[in-house]
């Protein structure tokens, strides 16, 4: 099975391996994730001022792209799905958006909001699903593990439909599958500091402290996330509290596939 | 452009509904930047109802809040604190030599970990 997927200027070259790893867990899984042409920076944060519509057309050209290639759009990088999805939902319920958007891009048929955006991690749920992973483990990785969700995957949580905003459980149910021991913490869901690092620079360093302070509390060893910004946050900010680890290279591990 | 139609710009530009707000405090309750805010979620909507924009404009909590959504999401009225922020940092950054950071500061604060998603989101957060 093919899936056309979006990998985010961030996954070519900081969070190369957040990339690759998906990549080759997605084939040994069976998908093969084709990334789509000239897709140019979603632009990182979703522009929520309504007469925002040159800064949201990268999403929506790479949204057009997939509707004509499976119908289907991949994600990965929190950031990039945050965009995309919200910029979707604009393209198929605001009128002024559509009209306006659509007047720019000149398209033989007008975007309407059809592709499906899917995150990495709805895919492995949907579309694989966990039971299949499961069995595809070979190295069952016996360690507790704290799920970073941040916020960018769940909030909105209108739009983003990821899941529970305020108890989420898709990445416990992922750590579950390949082997490990959930540990649920109360920051799960709680900002890390986002980009104010580059205005104010204290911010994160107390968000990102709390963060792995309340996982490492609850007894997790290490933390996942799926946001190349969180990693970031976590770790320059963390002075070691714990490890941080792409969700995709734990995927990696236990199915014992090679980088 | 009088007071009042820099208001209503303003109040368009956010796309929220200030007049809905009960005035409960749960947007503030769940921000986790409400101890760095000189202006808290709730009084940015109660603000901006109110046209009370210059204070608005004037203020520091625009430069740190996260955008993360929380106080969205808590909002028993539907109201959007979050976009009410970005409305006032957007019109802000937009006035001439009003943006909150400038390709000079870059340089000297990157480290060599540092992701591209930072700095894009930082600058289209910042800078026009
Ligand atoms: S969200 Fe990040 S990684 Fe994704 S394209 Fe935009 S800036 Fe790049
Ligand atoms: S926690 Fe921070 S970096 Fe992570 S998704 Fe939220 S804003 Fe982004
Ligand atoms: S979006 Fe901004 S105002 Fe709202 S809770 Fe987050 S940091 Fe606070
Ligand atoms: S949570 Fe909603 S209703 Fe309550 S103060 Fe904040 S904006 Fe107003």
């Amino acid at each position: 099975m093919k899936i056309s997927y979006y990998p985010g200027c961030t996954l070519k070259t900081k969070a190369k391996e957040l990339d690759v790893t998906a990549r080759l867990c997605a084939k040994a899984l069976g998908v093969e994730m084709e990334e789509i042409e000239n897709w140019q920076c979603c632009g990182a944060v979703y522009p929520m001022g309504t007469d925002e519509i040159a800064t949201k057309l990268s999403a929506v050209r790479a949204l057009d792209y997939a509707k004509h290639h499976g119908g289907k759009l991949l994600t990965l990088c929190s950031a990039c799905h945050n965009v995309i999805k919200r910029t979707n939902e604009d393209m198929k319920s605001n009128e002024d958006m559509q009209f306006r958007a659509n007047n720019y891009m000149k398209l033989d048929e007008p975007y309407k909001g059809e592709t499906e955006v899917l995150h990495y991690l709805e895919m492995l749920k949907n579309v694989i699903g966990f039971d299949v992973i499961k069995k595809a483990v070979v190295k069952p990785l016996n360690r507790k593990i704290g799920a970073y969700y941040g916020c960018l995957l769940l909030r909105p949580s209108g739009v983003m439909a990821f899941d529970n905003p305020e108890n989420p459980t898709i990445i416990e149910d992922f750590i579950r599958a390949i082997g490990g021991t959930p540990v649920t913490y109360p920051f799960r869901n709680e900002c890390c500091g986002a980009y104010v690092s580059l205005k104010n620079s204290e911010l994160p360093k107390q968000k990102s402290r709390k963060v792995l302070m309340s996982a490492k509390e609850k007894g997790a060893e290490e933390v996942i996330t799926a946001c190349p910004l969180c990693l970031y946050n976590l770790q320059a900010n963390g002075d070691g509290i714990l490890p941080v680890k792409y969700f995709t290279e734990l995927l990696a591990e236990a199915l014992g596939v090679e980088q | 452009m009088t007071k009042q139609e820099r208001v209503e710009n303003m109040q368009r530009l956010s796309g929220t509904d200030v007049r809905k707000c009960m005035k409960c405090g749960k947007c503030s309750g769940r921000c986790p930047a409400f101890k760095e805010m000189d202006i808290k979620p709730h009084q940015f909507v109660s603000m901006l109802e109110r046209g009370k924009i210059d204070e608005l404009l004037a203020c520091d909590a625009i430069w740190n809040c996260l955008s993360c959504m929380a106080c969205v999401e808590r909002c028993p009225r539907g109201v959007a604190p979050a976009a009410v922020v970005e409305a006032v940092r957007d019109t802000v950054v937009r006035m001439q030599g009003k943006n909150g950071i400038t390709a000079e500061e870059i340089p000297p604060i990157v480290d060599e970990f540092i992701p591209q998603q930072l700095l894009v989101s930082a600058y289209r957060k910042y800078n026009k």
